[in-house]
């Protein structure tokens, strides 16, 4: 390549410039979340804490984690989390690759079937009195089952299994494997990319789940954490609803709820940047249509 | 296992039942799925004519009486209700202001990733503006609220040391829009580049080098080689986005909304649930539903056609 122009370099600052403000709008958010969590209440009432956190301590973590409300909170979603991405990734996994056989009969049916529910919808409310209907309100089941299979994942994951070549199906055909074997031994074994990708969505989706669990689930003990930071967040700023809810404690102090906040934060956070080198070509998976 | 009581199949038929029998895993597979479409989409669809029924709670939606008016008495009562109104206008307003704003942000952050020439520092950017994608509006609204506080937020602070007066962002009608519309591009934004910079390079290189030898700079560059490379994905997704003009999402609006603010973060999605699951209002609530479903479904056909007659590709 020639030397590059001192105009072209100029230029190339003045990009890096406008990358190094988009990181920094992006991260100083949560630094300063971080610092008013470790930082003292009372530094926080002087409005002392910008960026690094002052009277640095962790009483506000210890709180939350002496207080079983919050643990029980994180482990519950936790477990809705694991046992909602491995039931979502199943049903997508058993609903794309029947899709892929170009002579399934009833293929085109079926595909017009499940792709019509991407254009139309009941409505919040339909679904609502459905689930009513089974029984289904107020019990755990409602937080995992009714979300469990996208239409647009499952697209993802059909637009993957399309790219792996043909010939290896037919070949382990001739050896005389079913379709299910294939799946399990050859299929699922090359699509680690899109199992990383399809995950980390639902995965995602489950942890900061919170409009299915407000409209129908009213047991406070199956509260995912978002419902209950909600909760928090808002309940204590209003005196009247505090003492309503039975809290004889003031209102929680800002470095409380700035812990609780990166709590609910920091399991994601932990993940997604290992996984994007995967998730990049599953958006652009689906971003072109099936 | 030959029928032997039974007529010879047509040639057709008989090849299909064939393959059925061959593949009938594949069905078996697919039982569950459909099962759970059923049940979770269509049985749901059902319940719909309760937007024109007296909803009754004994009764099954089949056998509910017919509303006023030839069953249209909910939606002449939806339309009459100042608050449905209201949140119909919300919802347009910060649909359309996401649409103004929201839209063209990610296509300029991601020409500005695609002129960085370190790759590394590429990377990192990358990583860090993705970041807000994966915060629930629970979180982000949390981080809001403690930031944007009129007396204690990191902002405000920051603005009254310049010197400047101390800015109400989630506390008074109209900055609490702005203040909805920028972080919805925060949370947004760096997600939304995926898309663009995959497109971009699927750009012919050769078209590069072309512009080059024709003494084009970094500007006309971008002007004239990647803007239209990037044309067909930013029609597709502005069909899509046009199709939710009258869409609400529902955590983003509620989790920011406070009593301060009512009169402008109320959207279909919260009037939904306020007078539906909270007020009982089934029958009302319903029909503003499908009402929503409706004009979104007319919206994204129309913006479909429009794609179509300017030469491009669509979304079907």
């Amino acid at each position: 390549m020639a030397v590059k122009s001192k105009k072209t370099r100029i230029g190339d600052l003045i990009v890096a410039f406008l990358c190094v403000i988009v990181i920094l709008v992006c991260l100083l958010p949560m630094v300063n979340v971080l610092s008013r969590s470790l930082s003292s209440p009372d530094a926080l009432v002087r409005n002392e804490v910008l960026l690094l956190p002052k009277e640095m301590n962790f009483e506000a973590y210890k709180m939350v984690l002496g207080d079983s409300k919050y643990t029980w909170s994180l482990a519950w979603t936790a477990i809705i989390t694991v046992i909602g991405t491995c039931l979502s990734m199943f049903m997508t996994t058993i609903c794309a690759y029947p899709l892929i056989y170009d002579n399934l009969k009833g293929k085109k049916l079926i595909n017009a079937f499940i792709l019509f529910t991407m254009y139309f919808n009941a409505g919040t409310i339909p679904l609502y009195l459905l689930l009513k209907d089974l029984d289904l309100l107020n019990r755990p089941a409602v937080l995992v089952v009714p979300y469990c299979l996208s239409v647009f994942n499952m697209i993802i994951m059909r637009s993957f299994f399309y790219g792996i070549p043909d010939s290896l199906r037919e070949s382990a055909e001739i050896d005389g494997a079913g379709p299910v074997r294939i799946l399990v031994s050859i299929y699922l074994p090359l699509s680690t990319p899109v199992i990383a990708t399809l995950s980390l969505f639902y995965a995602v989706g489950r942890w900061n789940g919170f409009s299915d669990a407000l409209m129908f689930m009213n047991k406070r003990e199956y509260w995912p954490i978002q419902l209950l930071l909600y909760n928090i967040l808002n309940n204590m700023t209003s005196l009247e609803v505090a003492t309503q809810e039975g809290f004889t404690k003031p209102a929680l102090s800002d470095n409380l709820k700035a812990a609780t906040v990166m709590f609910a934060t920091v399991p994601i956070l932990m993940v997604y940047p290992w996984l994007q080198k995967y998730f990049i070509t599953g958006v652009h998976l689906g971003s072109i249509k099936g | 296992m030959k029928p032997s009581t039974a007529k010879p199949l047509p040639a057709r038929a008989h090849k299909s039942l064939s393959y059925i029998r061959r593949y009938w895993t594949l069905y078996l597979l697919l039982v569950l799925p459909i099962a759970y479409f059923i049940i979770f989409k269509y049985i749901p669809m059902t319940y719909i004519q309760i937007a024109f029924k007296k909803y009754s709670i004994v009764q099954s939606p089949w056998e509910m009486p017919w509303a006023d008016n030839h069953g249209f008495e909910y939606f002449i009562k939806a339309f009459s209700n100042r608050d449905f109104r209201l949140a119909l206008r919300n919802t347009l307003m910060l649909n359309f202001l996401d649409l103004l704003v929201g839209f063209p942000a990610p296509i300029i952050l991601a020409l500005i990733l695609n002129e960085l020439p370190y790759p590394k520092f590429k990377r990192l950017t990358q990583t860090v503006a993705y970041m807000p994608h994966f915060l629930s509006w629970i979180i982000i609204s949390g981080m809001a609220l403690q930031l944007l506080a009129p007396t204690s937020g990191l902002i405000n602070i920051v603005l009254n040391r310049l010197g400047f007066k101390t800015i109400p962002f989630l506390n008074d009608p109209a900055h609490w829009v702005w203040t909805y519309v920028f972080l919805g591009v925060w949370q947004s934004c760096g997600w939304n580049t995926i898309v663009y910079l995959a497109a971009i390079t699927a750009i012919n290189p050769e078209l590069y080098e072309a512009a080059e030898i024709d003494g084009a700079g970094r500007f006309r560059k971008i002007w004239h080689v990647t803007l239209p490379g990037l044309r067909p994905t930013i029609i597709t997704l502005l069909i899509l986005s046009l199709g939710r003009i009258l869409g609400s999402e529902f955590d983003r609006p509620y989790a920011l909304s406070n009593n301060l603010v009512k009169d402008v973060s109320s959207v279909i999605s919260t009037y939904v649930y306020a007078h539906g699951i909270k007020g009982l209002q089934f029958s009302l609530t319903t029909a503003v539903g499908i009402f929503q479903s409706v004009v979104n479904v007319i919206f994204l056909f129309a913006a479909n056609a429009l794609a179509k007659k300017f030469g491009e590709r669509g979304i079907w």
